[in-house]
């Protein structure tokens, strides 16, 4: 495993109004550099996991350490949560709901802009963000002409010029099309293998979590499964108990199984699928 | 519902776009001071005259700026009838009946006429066809700093600007989704009293406010995200610097301003 950046110990949350934690005893440790995705069904804590993360939700016992430093302590000053949120950024579900400004490279600029950094700094960065999200072009458009999946991209952009460590998804591509959510994630692939970025992604979609290196199936407030993508889909069964599928490719590999054909090898994504396929068919031709 | 403009920015590479956003709202103000202190011939002319020359310098389209004018196309009409068949003067110029036309009425009627149009002329082409809502709000940011000083709070006055023209487009998109929701359930907004529709509208509003109140608070947890804490220690991207160019239309647009008082003074031609 790579350094720890993000370290939970005994991480516990209970909303005031409620009677029960959300999260319970969880502790997990996540690499610099890591793509993690966080799966669970609706009410599992995959949402307050993300949102204590970076002190917008205060843990009601237990400790987070992100790159060695305890956030939960209580010395933790207005400038070090700045610093905390500048380094874990965060994207959320809907788009519009987080774009401030009325043109795309002045809502590119509002982090930075809060940070107080010098405006030729923030010029590039602007730039530099808008480019590594494809939306150059798009600099100086209103956000409410642009397609979701855009939107979502001038988001990313808008924390990706904080120039953040790591950035966590919560549910980013839920309210887009196919077409939308490809664009968003092409975009998180990207600034994890290129920029090394550490990425927390939660989401719905089995697909999507399969382009990880790492899943975390949360249920009930703690982590039920911690994997790579082939070991999780594995465990189908223990999926389905907690209300989660297993992506297509990967069902259609298992109930062949089941059939008796014979396929090795691991299929979380459609290519190893067809591998898997081609090379059961020719066997079959030699033998045949 | 895309095709909504926010306020009515007419994109164009002019003079008047290019001109300080803080220079053109001061300009605004004292274009309408202008407008008031007109009480002459000679004034109004040159009033006109004024008008002309901001069309020409912003590169507006003619039929964009008439446009602007439809709206008030009624009240120029209503005004200038009162004046026409109401001012008593000298001159009785036409008289049948009870109609009596003074001159003193027609000059009132196109002195009106001209004065209507001239401020909304002025202040669209200085300020709405030509400036960025966003560079509007920075800057009446800007002009409003030393309020500061008086505990004012300037930069949330902004930023609430700011977010209200952002989310505009946004909840009248809302608002038709909402609407088309209402009628495939079978709610009726366009008949029965007044009353009635009046009621009808309240399926409509609910959801809305809900939905406003969730987005609000989506948005103060994605600020914060972004690390917003006030205007305290904030940058800015575009930071405009005046120039000396900015400050030629400003001591011009006195200079109008002074020689009208003077008009007023000397009293040239025919004055009201």
């Amino acid at each position: 495993m790579k350094d720890v950046y993000i370290k939970t110990e005994h991480l516990s949350y209970q909303y005031e109004e409620s009677n029960f934690p959300v999260l319970r005893d969880l502790s997990v440790e996540i690499g610099k550099g890591e793509f993690v995705a966080v799966l669970g069904h609706n009410g599992s804590g995959k949402s307050t996991f993300a949102k204590l993360l970076n002190m917008i939700l205060t843990p009601s016992s237990g400790k987070i350490l992100v790159a060695g430093k305890d956030i939960t302590d209580d010395s933790m000053t207005d400038e070090d949560i700045l610093a905390l949120r500048k380094t874990m950024g965060m994207v959320f579900q809907n788009p519009d709901n987080q774009l401030v400004a009325t043109i795309v490279e002045d809502d590119v600029a509002f982090g930075p802009e809060n940070l107080g950094i010098p405006s030729e700094e923030i010029r590039r960065r602007v730039d530099t963000a808008l480019a590594e999200v494809g939306m150059l072009e798009y600099a100086k458009h209103e956000p409410h002409r642009l397609s979701g999946g855009q939107k979502q991209r001038v988001a990313i952009a808008g924390i990706m010029a904080m120039q953040p460590q790591c950035i966590i998804f919560d549910e980013s591509t839920a309210m887009l099309d196919p077409v939308g959510r490809k664009e968003v994630m092409d975009s998180i692939i990207r600034l994890n293998r290129e920029k090394e970025i550490t990425i927390i992604m939660i989401t719905h979609y089995m697909e999507e979590a399969a382009c990880a290196d790492r899943i975390l199936v949360l249920n009930d407030g703690s982590i039920l499964m911690d994997g790579t993508p082939s070991e999780i889909f594995e465990q189908e069964d223990a999926l389905r108990v907690c209300g989660l599928n297993v992506p297509q490719c990967t069902e259609l590999i298992h109930r062949l199984r089941h059939q008796g054909i014979e396929l090795k090898g691991d299929c979380v994504s459609v290519e190893q699928c067809a591998e898997l396929l081609i090379e059961s068919l020719n066997k079959e031709e030699k033998n045949g | 519902m895309k095709s909504i403009a926010l306020g009515q920015f007419y994109p164009s590479e002019s003079v008047l776009h290019r001109l300080d956003p803080r220079i053109k709202v001061i300009l605004t103000i004292l274009y309408i001071v202008c407008s008031f202190l007109c009480k002459n011939i000679v004034s109004f002319a040159l009033l006109l005259l004024s008008a002309l020359v901001l069309i020409l310098l912003g590169r507006i389209p003619l039929k964009v700026v008439l446009r602007g004018l439809r709206p008030v196309l009624i009240i120029l009409i209503f005004t200038a009838f009162l004046n026409i068949f109401w001012t008593k003067g000298e001159h009785l110029l036409f008289g049948w009946k009870f109609i009596q036309i003074y001159t003193e009425g027609l000059y009132a009627a196109v002195f009106i006429i001209i004065r209507i149009t001239a401020l909304i002329i002025g202040t669209s082409m200085l300020l709405t066809y030509t400036t960025t809502p966003i560079a509007l709000t920075d800057a009446i940011e800007d002009l409003l700093l030393p309020l500061k000083k008086l505990h004012v709070p300037v930069h949330e006055f902004a930023m609430m600007m700011t977010i209200a023209l952002r989310f505009i487009p946004t909840l009248v998109e809302e608002t038709d989704k909402i609407m088309t929701a209402q009628k495939a359930r079978g709610a009726d907004f366009s008949t029965g009293s007044l009353i009635d529709r009046t009621k009808a509208l309240i399926p409509i509003l609910i959801p809305l406010f809900v939905s406003a109140f969730n987005r609000a608070g989506d948005l103060a947890t994605a600020m914060e995200c972004r690390c917003y804490h006030g205007g305290e220690g904030r940058t800015r991207m575009t930071v405009r610097h005046v120039r000396f160019a900015d400050f030629i239309p400003l001591v011009l647009l006195l200079l109008l301003g002074a020689a009208l008082i003077v008009f007023n003074i000397v009293g040239i031609g025919y004055t009201m």
